[in-house]
């Protein structure tokens, strides 16, 4: 900690009820002035790529599901694209459009999700509230549609599992008349408060160049004038399929992210009706018997930017290396950038409005002594030392 | 009015002071988590949830922090709950026994002062970090508040007819004037960040400092502290009343002091609840251009009212 009479470092994390994964962050102020940010993640490491290593292909949909509670549709869709990349299988249409509109349910109820949250970090509980309220009818929807309101276990290399009932299409067209009513009232309602404008514009701004820069995606890069989908670059799913916009917004600004998620949440909405209406009869899936060796990559356009999965298979029924990397590993660190000469208040939005996944991100930390007399253990030297010390103290007893 | 000694204690300790402004203080918050609730979409807490927490709160440990200055960590809280009790006694005595002294109103100006003072105290004895920006954001929002809230005291004074004594100023016109209706006006904004609520609850934003100068207390003393909080939600719409609205009233009257009172409070909850916070900065500059020139603008309206004898101003 500084020394210095006007410096304090304020440390947010590991558990602070804004960040509601463990994380650091560590904030060097001056007043309320923020010089520097250091931020150190890993607090919530789960092997997944590991796992992942030791299942079977069928099994590994599953796991990467649980990834993520909020993208649980965006992993399974990255690793299925790896590995029909890798097996070079086709997908039959009609499972093309069940996945996209799971896809993009999915991204509606992850954005208002935000909605909510964001509304919580600044005071506003009422729009936390509300937030999440509207959310639940587009989770009744995914109930409807999967069978499950989280974790959907949809998604299966080479098709979906569950077919989407046409005695189904009307009820499911008008539930969504009801979530496109209260996402137009948010998206009105925002650029005419005053006093939400005042708190979100001008806020922890990312310029474009830095958004380039520090390689941002999603939102958070669209909301700094960063024309990037991966939906519409890398066509996938039905995206192409389908008439569709991407959302762009130039200022950089916190309100030009919140902007960006609730105009593409009417995106969604206009994606989800034209699949329904396009949707074709037909199989739902194309059986896979073998996964040849090789590798594949799939990515895919998830609610917080581009989900990579990587792929190698050695001909057997479980991959030898399976990667994940998931879009908050390349946001996160835009911090740096966007973070430095905000207030405390605004820093804490700023962390928000990138919608930070810690967990989704974190992979395996690896450590290197930073001088010579400083001490590293390997699992098995930490495992005998811990049987020593307990040996030590029977024998003191 | 009784002369004897023991007379004053039981006024003081039992009514209209201690017990039953802590009674009705605990009300208040329980009509505010509720009306809240409703707001929200959600059920809301039991009548009695307040006094649940009250009394979990006072069988926890108390925490004292390393780095903290003890004696002081632990008297803060004190000193600002009987800054709150001495308030709702001087209102209480004015408007349920009509009993009052000359400069009375300047007394409780001082008072009601007391419970922000003891959050800076508490918060910069603890030795937290985060406590001391929330005792320094409290300081900032004093400094921002104050200046308005002093000068609508003054219109009142003026419209009364030169008066200190809360019984007159009961008796005067209150906000049936111009002067008196903006001032009315000023004293809700600045109410609304005594109360520490949104969207002025900067000093204790929980999702950016935790509470702030609370997030080193624990057990008793932060029963206290939150005890003098839901005496403030008795005593702040009271003031308003019994500065602008001509007091609770007597007999069957008593009723719509009663109504001004849950009103009173019901706009407190609602402005809570229909903005976001704000940046401290922001609260201070708006404090110091638009809440005080309306307040300005009342104090010189009352002033040329009382030189020209014109009532209506």
């Amino acid at each position: 900690m500084s020394k210095s009479p006007e410096k304090k470092v304020i440390p947010f994390g590991p558990y602070h009820p804004v960040l509601e994964e463990g994380e650091l962050f560590e904030l060097t102020v001056r007043g309320e002035v923020v010089e520097e940010i250091y931020w150190k993640t890993g607090y919530n490491h789960r092997s997944i790529e590991t796992i992942a290593e030791t299942k079977t292909y069928d099994q590994i949909c599953f796991l990467v599901e649980r990834i993520c509670g909020i993208c649980s549709h965006s992993h399974p869709y990255g690793f299925v694209r790896a590995v029909e990349d890798l097996a070079e299988v086709e997908i039959p249409e009609r499972a093309v459009y069940i996945r996209t509109i799971v896809a993009e349910l999915e991204r509606l109820h992850s954005h208002l999700l935000w909605m909510g949250l964001a509304g919580h970090f600044i005071g506003y509980n009422t729009v936390f509230m509300w937030g999440w309220k509207y959310r639940e009818p587009v989770l009744d929807i995914l109930e409807e549609v999967t069978g499950n309101r989280q974790h959907y276990a949809t998604l299966k290399i080479g098709g979906v599992r569950r077919d989407l009932e046409e005695s189904k299409y009307e009820k499911i067209l008008d539930m969504l008349d009801d979530v496109e009513e209260k996402c137009r009232m948010l998206l009105e309602a925002v650029p005419e408060d005053p006093v939400l404008k005042s708190r979100l514009q001008g806020v922890g701004v990312l310029t474009e160049q830095e958004a380039r820069d520090w390689g941002t995606l999603g939102p958070t890069a669209r909301g700094s004038g960063y024309d990037i989908d991966v939906r519409r670059d890398h066509p996938h799913a039905a995206y192409d399929w389908v008439d569709w916009d991407v959302c762009v917004e130039e200022s950089g600004d916190v309100y030009a992210k919140t902007m960006v998620r609730l105009r593409e949440n009417m995106e969604s909405i206009k994606i989800i009706r034209q699949c329904i209406d396009q949707m074709v009869p037909g199989p739902i899936e194309n059986e896979v018997r073998e996964i040849p060796p090789g590798e594949g990559i799939g990515t895919y356009g998830a609610p917080r930017g581009e989900t990579f999965h990587y792929v190698a298979s050695d001909g057997t029924n479980s991959p030898i290396r399976h990667k994940v990397r998931a879009p908050s590993f390349n946001n996160v660190p835009s911090f740096e950038a966007s973070c430095i000469g905000e207030e405390i208040a605004d820093v804490l939005l700023t962390l928000a409005a990138v919608d930070p996944c810690y967990s989704c991100t974190e992979r395996s930390l690896k450590l290197t002594p930073t001088s010579s007399d400083e001490r590293l253990l390997t699992p098995r030297q930490l495992l005998e030392a811990s049987r020593n010390k307990t040996k030590e103290l029977i024998d003191q007893c | 009015m009784a002369t004897d000694w023991y007379m004053y204690l039981l006024y003081f300790l039992i009514f209209p002071g201690f017990i039953f402004s802590l009674l009705v203080g605990l009300l208040a918050v329980w009509i505010d988590r509720k009306v809240t609730a409703r707001i929200q979409w959600r059920v809301g807490p039991p009548l009695l949830q307040p006094v649940y927490d009250l009394v979990k709160l006072i069988g926890k440990e108390v925490l004292l922090p390393v780095g903290a200055q003890p004696l002081v960590f632990l008297f803060a809280p004190l000193v600002g709950l009987a800054g709150a009790v001495l308030a709702a006694f001087l209102l209480g005595s004015v408007n349920f026994l009509q009993s009052s002294f000359v400069g009375d109103l300047i007394v409780l100006v001082y008072l009601l002062f007391l419970p922000s003072l003891a959050i800076i105290i508490g918060g910069s004895a603890s030795g937290n970090p985060i406590s001391a920006i929330g005792s320094s954001r409290e300081m900032k929002l004093i400094l921002a508040y104050e200046l308005p809230l002093a000068l609508a005291v003054i219109t009142v004074i003026i419209n009364a007819g030169f008066t200190l004594n809360l019984n007159n100023i009961v008796a005067g016109p209150g906000a049936a004037s111009v002067s008196g209706f903006l001032a009315l006006l000023v004293t809700l904004i600045c109410v609304q960040a005594k109360l520490a609520v949104v969207p002025f609850d900067i000093p204790e934003a929980e999702t950016e400092i935790m509470e702030g100068p609370l997030v080193e207390y624990s057990g008793l003393p932060l029963a206290i502290f939150k005890t003098m909080e839901a005496l403030l939600l008795y005593i702040l719409p009271l003031y308003v009343i019994t500065l602008f609205l001509g007091g609770l009233g007597e007999g069957w009257w008593m009723l719509l002091g009663v109504l001004k009172y849950v009103l009173l409070l019901v706009i407190i909850i609602l402005i809570k609840n229909t903005n976001p916070r704000l940046r401290i900065d922001q609260a201070v500059n708006f404090f110091w251009t638009k809440v005080t020139a309306l307040a300005l603008i009342a104090a010189g309206l009352a002033a040329l009212g009382e030189i020209y004898g014109v009532s209506w101003l």
